[in-house]
């Protein structure tokens, strides 16, 4: 049982770039959308120096961190080339063409390890 | 060899093909539109290409696509077009009939006619059966349920692709691999990357058992299971079960793995069924001699349905081999094949993994083995009688060419044996690690693209034939065109074969690209390019839309070639460009207004005292540049601080910016007793002729009032110091890691003399260098009197470079504050509103 939260549509967010979500005590989530229209949802933090993700330049499925240039995966949150770390990710999914958010507070630490 | 003999009179010729009726060449029908019957009628064309009439049948709906590129299809790296071996076009051009998505069901030996699905009936003169194989399914109950698929083709893509999206939605998604070889640890990979969690089960207790030995396997399987996947080995599968479509699969012990995806990958067998209806001689595979020639003379087979000399293989190398002979075969030279030695060299995961030869030991085998747990290298190679026989390599595989080398020639390493296992530099005597010396020592025939199965010699003679650089090698002979892996090993024989014309070549602008910064430039405004997707597909990017190093380079190419007409692409700018701040380690801001030539007065400074108490900055400070820099800024406060400062009178410092920065001053002669012009004065007048400017790399200028040089010009992109008798211009200055004094430009006379060269250093900087060059290392490139000769020496050129950098400038000098303050692209500072919450499933 997933619990999922209406977060706007797929044009509230720039092409090949990202908006950010915030709950109450959370970590700030990072929503991006690709270029072909693909949206992701991950942590908005970069696991080696936590930059702010969703202010990176997204490229393919992946978005370089604006601090330092790692390169993350968008599915997996898992830091690409020789660099080695992973960012949580959160499932996500379009309906209506209205972007759903797995909610954060009924999500347990298990499916949030999953989605990973 | 009889099946040349005379061509047999037939009369239904003109049968369901639209065919002209006078073409009276032998009709070749392939069946099989995959690798092997593309590439044997390649070999065929490129020996006699008017010598038979070719129809080829295909399954599936595509052209001939490069099967062992599926792999990074799904994960994404690349798209379908981008592994299309041969396009429409290539038929068209050679005037093939292509029949997709109707497969031969039939074959009529005796007629010599092949029947398809849809009924439709082809004559044949010579036959070719390139049917490949098919995936092996294991008889367990719950084989047939929807969700269950192989890994074979695009529509198994396809529906791996469609799992993982639905899988998405329902919060995760999770997906069972069985079979823990090549391929099925590609699969597991791809859908790893797609962000579906993967269970893979693997019957033996060791991954890639075929290819890898005990320690390799455990390796890799570790690696993978650091990756996320959960690997199962010694899992034999019971039953995959679920109610109408998958949702698990059991194992004999019991366990349970929920999963919406099964990918069945735990082998493949020849597709031999056809051959067999037709009442071929069929073993394991369709049994072959060494031209290709079945049990009937005129009909042949290749690739992997084949069984030749009580072999059959699944690699994509004795293919290639085999299509050389078969075509020597149809057009008369009679070479033969004789088997292939095979080796493995792939990448799964990102880890390198390489094996060749038989590595299972026995009798007078002797191992010599090299770990380096720390590197996470593991090497084995296995020597008999004084010759490599097998050799297994994890985490480090450039040597495994050499080592299939030399087992492939059966060379005795007796002399060298001490040293076999550091690889061949260290055993070749040289010491220091040459990979050109590498390629140097491998023989001509020596596979380097195993993609595309060429050779050292190919790779050479088409280099030694006119192709200079990778991109013409990849367009020629295709080597290093498909997967990659071989460029290093292209651009080494580049090297060899053409000297120190290759080495000096300038690096390519990123990975996305062969092209160099300077090769982009010149196509950019060559071919009037006009956005970056038309330069990505002119220049045939690598990346559906590029990196976060070519993005930026691009958009300013554009920008610079195209003032005024091209439409900035702010997703390709680095954050600070885009956010007009400067981003800091807590992702936070920091906001600088410009302050003219460094002068400031009581409103500017109340105003920013404002901002920095209603914001709650926790520091302003004094930058190198004369200004004030206000920390801790909130993305979301951005707008309202820029609209408070736009209030003052202030606009964007673009500290942030690839771009002008700040011109620094002295007080000149106004106030200081040894000032000789108006420093301040010029500092300003030359800050609003520049300002706002966009350029490969962040530029400074300074104007000192005299050459005790308070202002630091000498170390700046642009330094004026002013002297008694007028002005001393000096360029390429740096105070950064290396610090660099100016060159000497030129002295002028008048305030707008000392302008114009400006203007015009400025803009060919701006026009010739490459993105994120500095001044300094331009000038160290091209020379200082490269620069003298086009902004000195030559007035009329200066003039209109001067020109050039004012018309563009025209359109450069908005406060993009402004523009936000007011109102201009919020989503860049607001956070997204969650709804109310919805019920779901």
């Amino acid at each position: 049982m997933t619990d999922w939260i209406d977060i706007g549509t797929l044009s509230d967010i720039p092409q090949r770039g990202a908006r950010t979500v915030r709950f109450e005590g959370e970590p700030e989530i990072a929503v991006f959308r690709t270029g072909d229209d693909k949206v992701f949802a991950l942590v908005n933090e970069c696991p080696h120096k936590k930059g702010p993700l969703s202010q990176g330049i997204v490229h393919g499925h992946a978005v370089a961190c604006p601090l330092h240039n790692w390169n993350i995966a968008l599915a997996s949150g898992e830091a690409q080339g020789a660099d080695s770390g992973c960012t949580p990710t959160i499932a996500v999914r379009e309906e209506n063409g209205r972007i759903l958010l797995a909610r954060p507070e009924t999500q347990s630490p298990e499916v949030m390890r999953d989605a990973a | 060899m009889d099946f040349q003999d005379g061509i047999e009179p037939n009369s239904d010729y003109d049968d369901a093909l639209n065919v002209p009726s006078d073409d009276v060449r032998e009709h070749l029908v392939v069946v099989g539109n995959g690798m092997a019957g593309c590439r044997a009628v390649e070999e065929l064309l490129a020996r006699d290409a008017d010598r038979y009439r070719v129809t080829i049948f295909g399954a599936e709906p595509h052209v001939n696509y490069n099967r062992i590129m599926l792999s990074p299809v799904l994960a994404g790296e690349k798209t379908f077009d981008q592994i299309v071996i041969n396009t429409r076009e290539w038929y068209d051009e050679n005037g093939i009939d292509l029949i997709t998505a109707d497969p031969v069901t039939a074959i009529d030996r005796a007629a010599k006619t092949v029947t398809s699905r849809s009924g439709r009936t082809v004559h044949y003169d010579r036959l070719l059966i390139a049917t490949g194989s098919d995936p092996f399914i294991i008889p367990v109950p719950g084989k047939d349920l929807p969700g269950v698929i192989s890994f074979r083709d695009m529509n198994d893509v396809d529906t791996m692709l469609a799992a993982a999206e639905a899988g998405k939605a329902q919060g995760g998604g999770s997906a069972v691999v069985i079979g823990g070889g090549l391929l099925g640890l590609e699969a597991a990979h791809g859908l790893t990357l797609r962000g579906m969690k993967v269970t893979v089960i693997h019957l033996m207790s060791t991954l890639m058992e075929r290819q890898l030995d005990e320690a390799a396997g455990w390796l890799l399987k570790s690696a993978l299971e650091g990756r996320g996947q959960t690997i199962l080995t010694g899992a034999d599968t019971a039953e995959i079960y679920g109610e109408g479509k998958v949702e698990g699969v059991r194992l004999k012990d019991g366990r349970e793995i929920p999963a919406s995806l099964v990918v069945m990958a735990v082998g493949i067998r020849p597709a031999t069924a056809l051959a067999r209806e037709a009442g071929l001689d069929v073993g394991r595979g369709i049994k072959v001699d060494d031209h290709m020639v079945t049990s009937d003379p005129s009909v042949l087979a290749v690739g992997e349905c084949v069984e030749h000399d009580g072999n059959v293989y699944g690699l994509v190398a004795p293919l290639w081999d085999m299509c050389r002979s078969l075509a020597d075969g149809l057009t008369d030279r009679h070479t033969g094949y004789r088997g292939s030695v095979t080796s493995t060299k792939l990448k799964v995961a990102g880890l390198d993994v390489f094996s060749a030869g038989d590595f299972s030991g026995g009798e007078g085998c002797e191992d010599i083995v090299l770990r380096d747990a720390a590197r996470g290298v593991y090497k084995r190679v296995v020597v008999k009688e004084d010759k490599v026989v097998g050799a297994v390599l994890y985490g480090d595989t450039a040597d495994g060419g050499w080592y299939f080398d030399l087992l492939k020639k059966g060379e005795d390493v007796s002399e060298v044996r001490d040293l076999l296992i550091f690889g061949q530099a260290f055993a070749s005597g040289g010491g220091a690690l040459d990979p050109k010396a590498a390629v140097a020592a491998l023989s001509d025939d020596a596979e380097i693209c195993g993609c595309n199965g060429v050779s050292k010699g190919q790779v050479v003679g088409c280099i030694e034939a006119g192709a200079c650089s990778l991109d013409a090698v990849r367009a020629t002979c295709k080597a290093s065109a498909s997967c990659g892996q071989c460029t290093g090993l292209v651009e080494s024989l580049l090297a060899l074969t053409l000297g120190e014309e290759v080495e000096a070549g300038p690096k390519t602008l990123c990975k996305c690209t062969s092209f160099t910064h300077d090769d982009v430039r010149r196509e950019i405004v060559a071919q009037d390019m006009r956005s970056i997707p038309e330069v990505m597909q002119k220049l045939h990017w690598a990346t559906p839309d590029g990196c976060s190093s070519c993005r930026p380079a691009l958009n300013y190419y554009l920008l610079c070639a195209l003032p005024g007409e091209y439409v900035d692409d702010q997703q390709s700018r680095f954050v600070n460009e885009r956010m007009h701040a400067n981003i800091q380690k807590d992702g936070t801001y920091s906001v600088v207004p410009r302050m003219w030539g460094g002068l400031t007065n009581p409103r500017e400074l109340r105003a920013i005292a404002d901002v920095v108490e209603k914001y709650d900055a926790p520091m302003v400070k004094v930058t190198g540049g004369q200004r004030l820099d206000i920390f801790g800024i909130k993305k979301e406060d951005l707008p309202a601080v820029w609209a408070d400062l736009n209030a003052a009178g202030m606009v964007s410092g673009h500290a942030y910016g690839k771009s002008l920065r700040t011109v620094k001053t002295c007080v000149g002669s106004e106030w200081c007793r040894f000032g000789t012009q108006d420093s301040t004065g010029l500092g300003v007048k030359t800050e609003r002729m520049t300002w706002g400017s966009w350029m490969p790399h962040k530029f400074k200028i300074a104007v000192s009032g005299c050459p005790r040089n308070c202002a630091e010009a000498t170390i700046k992109d642009f330094g004026i110091v002013c002297v008694d008798s007028g002005y001393e211009l000096s360029v390429g200055g740096n105070g950064g890691i290396k610090v660099r004094a100016t060159d000497f430009l030129c002295k002028v006379a008048t305030e707008e003399e000392a302008l114009e060269y400006c203007a015009a250093f400025i803009q060919v900087y701006r026009e010739e260098a490459r993105y994120l060059e500095r001044t300094a290392p331009w000038i160290e490139r091209v020379g200082v009197d490269y620069v003298k000769s086009r902004v000195v020496e030559d007035e009329a050129g200066r003039k209109a470079l001067a020109a050039r950098f004012l018309y563009s400038q025209s359109f450069s000098q908005d406060d993009p504050w402004a523009e936000r303050a007011s109102g201009d692209r919020t989503d860049l500072h607001q956070h997204l509103e969650p709804q109310a919450l919805e019920a779901a499933e």
